[in-house]
């Protein structure tokens, strides 16, 4: 394997777990449900490309790339689907989104336009 | 060495996503973290595997990445229905399709 593949891979590979890193910072420092969603997305999407592009990267063609990229498309596909039930949910239980108080601010608005 | 730094920032990443998982105020964090944690352990096992030189690894993560979708759409009929035995109405099958 040449220099350059373990290096780029490993690089990508890292990068996609310093992403994962910033979308559980995300998570962790985010105020409500749907924001909270919205950081998990990047490890979902940032995280699990770069880091399996990585992987794949490093290991060449071979059967595991074909497992890897049976990995990333279930990844692709689930996870939009599970964060828009998680939304749906969330919404159908009746958790208003976060708003940081501004929503007075903006009936108050409306009433006085006309 | 560029994988296993990988892969200890994927530990501290879940580290973070159980720290939500505890202190989510409502059960939909905690669905979400339970998620992200799911997701972040398919990658995790999938470098670890790399880094053992074992790529047949990547099995158990596939199985991971399957079992971890079912779990949270389970979880979410169980919180929205308290039930998982309770069958979907016309209504809210046709919700749970578009969602």
């Amino acid at each position: 394997m040449p220099e350059w593949q373990v290096w780029t891979g490993g690089g990508l590979v890292a990068a996609g777990a310093l992403l994962a890193i910033i979308g559980a910072v995300g998570v962790l420092r985010f105020p409500d449900v749907y924001t909270r969603i919205h950081a998990a997305s990047i490890t979902d999407t940032g995280g699990a490309g770069l880091t399996i592009l990585g992987l794949g990267l490093l290991a060449g063609f071979t059967p595991v790339t074909l497992k890897l990229l049976l990995i990333f498309v279930f990844i692709l596909l689930t996870t939009p689907a599970a964060a828009n039930a998680l939304a749906n949910a969330a919404f159908g239980s009746g958790h208003p989104p976060w708003s940081n108080g501004k929503r007075i601010v903006r009936e108050e608005k409306s009433r006085e336009a006309p | 060495m560029l994988l296993m730094g990988a892969a200890a920032g994927l530990l501290v990443a879940m580290a973070l996503m159980i720290i939500r998982a505890i202190a989510g105020p409502s059960h939909y964090d905690r669905i979400l973290a339970a998620n992200s944690f799911g997701t972040k352990t398919v990658l995790f096992i999938a470098v670890v595997g790399f880094v053992f030189g074992r790529p047949d690894f990547l099995d158990i993560s596939i199985a991971y990445a399957l079992i971890n979708f079912v779990t949270t759409i389970a979880l979410m009929k169980f919180f929205r229905y308290r039930s998982l035995a309770s069958a979907l109405t016309e209504h809210t099958s046709t919700e749970s399709r578009d969602a």
